[in-house]
């Protein structure tokens, strides 16, 4: 098992980051009447966790024996019938899915599936009504549609059903769920934090840790604790007992970003713009998604640029990332960038050196 | 609606009012709809306003309050968006719900069971055109036996055959005096104590959307236990700490790129949604008195550019990047020499 998963806390009290919120969420849910939930935050900042020792406070021991299950829905919709598949994880309480990884048909995961999940009521041994918790991933991905028909369920079938949503980007859910939702920030943990958790590795895996080890790891890991635990055990891998100098090792992809950046910075030709293309293309194939790519490559160019020109450019890294949300080909709007920035640098170059 | 659930029903459910009357604010159609428990008539009808209005309350309620329990099933049908209600659907559903004849002499006991159906279509503004087409006829084949709800924010959304077939009412954003009085009404059974400054704290952040009001008012509650202190709800609430929006402000003014830069990705660390952040940094920018009017249109162009780029769904930290960027060129009287468009 790789520590990400054999280090996550598996209750509200065993949490290492994000403390108060996790006492608060247990007293959340002391009472029957929990409002539904919506947790949002950076990745790797925590959201599942938090999320899955919530179920087990809720649920007891019960909520962690899941089963994974690929399952097909067939759907009638008017005069067509259509077939959905999905990923469900669930144990006798509680249901987890990613509507959105049916794509454009996502509404009727909400509309069909999700509605029939939401109306029966599971009765526990006592005989006593309770409710059972679906937890749907990546709703900042669901189309409109999707969102709007989760409006109504949500008040219609609150008796029966809690729904835990969770986002990375909040701005991109509608105002209509946000605001009939407990909305719960999980921000990312701060380098302190991280090098806590580290070291509470360290020492469970019996590693001696050079001064300072832990920190460097921490700075590099974007304040994701998912990477830096990932990047420790690489680290771990690579090279035990750890020297106090050994090089943290970058992601594959970030490397090959980086390589990108140089190659624009020091060529702009349309020869040069055809060889990017196919990297960009091999970046994509790796399933970088393409928003990604685009941010570390801005990210890269930027350390490179004069002031006057990291305004410009990071306006068009935007403006392009808004046309790939549009269109469908993420390629062209990728290779559109890196052509915009050669034909502003070239210019610059012109400009200054004659 | 079974009674007996109610005390383990999130507050917004608890308190939804079960009858006309006890809507707050929206007196033109409480006025209507009373008299139409008085006479049973009841002509089509429109709501349309803002989300937490009490849109949906007042046609569960009348629905309700004319057919009882008994009678609910039979004679009400409900649709929202969570149905599918394409063209065909419309053309079934309803059909099958509407053709049924009503049974004259059913009595409802105590309940005026007035001689049509209703059928409630919430959330109309989310059917397409086409699906709206189809329901014209329908409405027209069975308006001696059916009444038509139509729900909506959007007026702009129904088709006019439609809308014009309806009586319109506009459901108004609550007042702070009324979000007030429904928020101490709760507070009251809950036993809960909430001082002056907080009320006001909520009523400002819920901005007339009692759902939003009572939600925030239950998160802080279970969080922070029954003496709830305005901060608690607008850690609830989703508002920004204005420190945070200072910063990004006061590093957009010093006119260094890599300052704005780190501060952006902070806000985004700290997972902050950018949209949200917009809204506060339009209020900075626009309070601000050493900002030229020319300046404050440059800024404020910007963040409309993004608030749209962002219900695109385009990346949260470009997008706050671009903002800070123009913002900063704005305030330090950077010219723009490039241009924007393509
Ligand atoms: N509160 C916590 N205390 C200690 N470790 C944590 C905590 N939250 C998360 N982790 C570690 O970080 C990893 C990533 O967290 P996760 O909850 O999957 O993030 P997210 O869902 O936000 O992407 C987990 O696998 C776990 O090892
Ligand atoms: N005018 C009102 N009077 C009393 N309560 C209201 C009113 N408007 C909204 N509410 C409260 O807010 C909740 C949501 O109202 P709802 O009618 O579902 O709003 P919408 O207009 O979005 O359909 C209700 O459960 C109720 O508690
Ligand atoms: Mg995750
Ligand atoms: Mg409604």
């Amino acid at each position: 098992m790789l520590w990400v998963d054999k280090y996550r806390p598996k209750t509200l009290d065993q949490v290492m980051v994000h403390e108060d919120i996790a006492q608060n969420l247990k007293k959340l849910v002391t009472e029957q009447d929990c409002p539904h939930l919506l947790f949002y935050g950076p990745s790797g900042s925590g959201k599942k966790t938090l999320i899955m020792a919530l179920l087990r406070q809720i649920f007891g021991s019960s909520a962690e024996k899941v089963k994974v299950e690929n399952r097909t829905w067939k759907i009638y919709a008017g005069s067509r019938t259509i077939e959905l598949e999905l990923t469900t994880l669930s144990s006798t309480n509680h249901i987890e899915l990613s509507p959105s990884d049916v794509g454009f048909q996502d509404r009727y995961v909400v509309q069909e599936i999700i509605k029939d999940m939401a109306k029966s009521r599971p009765i526990d041994i006592k005989g006593r009504k309770g409710y059972k918790v679906l937890v749907l991933n990546e709703v900042d991905k669901l189309s409109r549609e999707a969102q709007y028909s989760l409006r109504r369920t949500m008040e219609k079938y609150s008796a029966s059903c809690r729904l835990i949503l969770c986002c990375n980007s909040s701005s991109k859910v509608t105002e209509a769920i946000r605001s009939r939702c407990l909305n719960v920030r999980i921000n990312s943990p701060s380098e302190e934090q991280i090098v806590k958790v580290l070291e509470f590795i360290g020492k469970k895996e019996g590693l001696q840790l050079p001064p300072g080890f832990a920190a460097r790891i921490a700075e590099k890991s974007n304040r994701s604790l998912r990477r830096a635990i990932l990047s420790f055990e690489t680290c771990r891998v690579q090279q035990y007992p750890f020297t106090s100098n050994q090089a943290i090792p970058p992601m594959d992809w970030e490397e090959y970003v980086s390589e990108i950046a140089s190659d624009i910075m020091r060529e702009q030709s349309p020869k040069k713009l055809f060889q990017i293309r196919g990297k960009l293309y091999e970046l994509l194939i790796n399933c970088i998604p393409p928003e990604i790519i685009l941010k570390r490559l801005l990210y890269e160019l930027l350390k490179k640029l004069d002031e006057e020109l990291k305004h410009e450019v990071s306006h068009w890294a935007a403006y392009y990332e808004h046309r790939m949300r549009l269109g469908q080909k993420a390629i062209f709007h990728l290779e559109a960038f890196v052509a915009k920035f050669m034909s502003i640098y070239k210019a610059f170059l012109i400009e200054t050196f004659g | 609606m079974a009674p007996e659930l109610q005390s383990s029903q999130p507050w917004v459910e608890k308190y939804r009012p079960k009858q006309v009357k006890d809507v707050a604010h929206q007196d033109e159609v409480v006025r209507v709809l009373t008299n139409t428990l008085e006479t049973s008539n009841c002509p089509h009808m429109l709501f349309y306003g803002p989300p937490g209005t009490g849109k949906t309350t007042t046609a569960l309620a009348i629905a309700h309050q004319l057919f009882g329990p008994e009678l609910y099933k039979s004679r009400v049908l409900e649709l929202n968006a969570s149905d599918d209600r394409g063209i065909n659907v419309v053309r079934t559903k309803i059909k099958d719900f509407a053709a049924v004849a009503v049974r004259s002499g059913q009595h409802g006991g105590a309940y005026p069971c007035p001689p049509y159906k209703i059928i409630i279509l919430d959330e109309a503004d989310s059917m397409t055109e086409d699906a709206q087409n189809a329901l014209r006829r329908t409405m027209e084949s069975y308006s001696k036996i059916t009444r038509f709800f139509f729900l909506c924010n959007y007026i702009s959304r129904i088709i006019e055959p439609l809308a014009s077939r309806c009586a319109k009412f506009r459901f108004k954003p609550l007042s702070g005096e009324i979000v007030s009085n429904r928020i101490l009404h709760i507070c009251n059974e809950e036993g809960l104590s909430l001082d002056a400054e907080a009320l006001s704290t909520l009523s400002s952040i819920s901005q007339g959307d009692l759902r939003r009001a009572i939600t925030y008012l239950q998160g802080a509650a279970r969080l922070f236990g029954s003496t709830i202190l305005s901060k608690d709800l607008l850690s609830v609430s989703g508002v920004i700490p204005q420190e945070f929006v200072d910063a990004l402000y006061a590093a957009c003014k010093s006119g260094d790129f890599d300052l704005a830069n780190k501060e952006v990705n902070n806000v985004i660390a700290e997972g902050y949604p950018v949209s949200q952040m917009l809204v506060q940094l339009f209020d900075v920018v626009v309070e601000a008195d050493d900002v030229s009017d020319e300046q404050k249109a440059r800024i404020c162009k910007s963040l409309a550019a993004a608030d749209k780029c962002l219900v695109d769904g385009a990346d949260e930290y470009l997008q706050l990047l671009d903002v800070a960027s123009n913002t900063m060129q704005a305030l330090c009287n950077m010219p723009q020499e490039f241009s924007y468009e393509s």
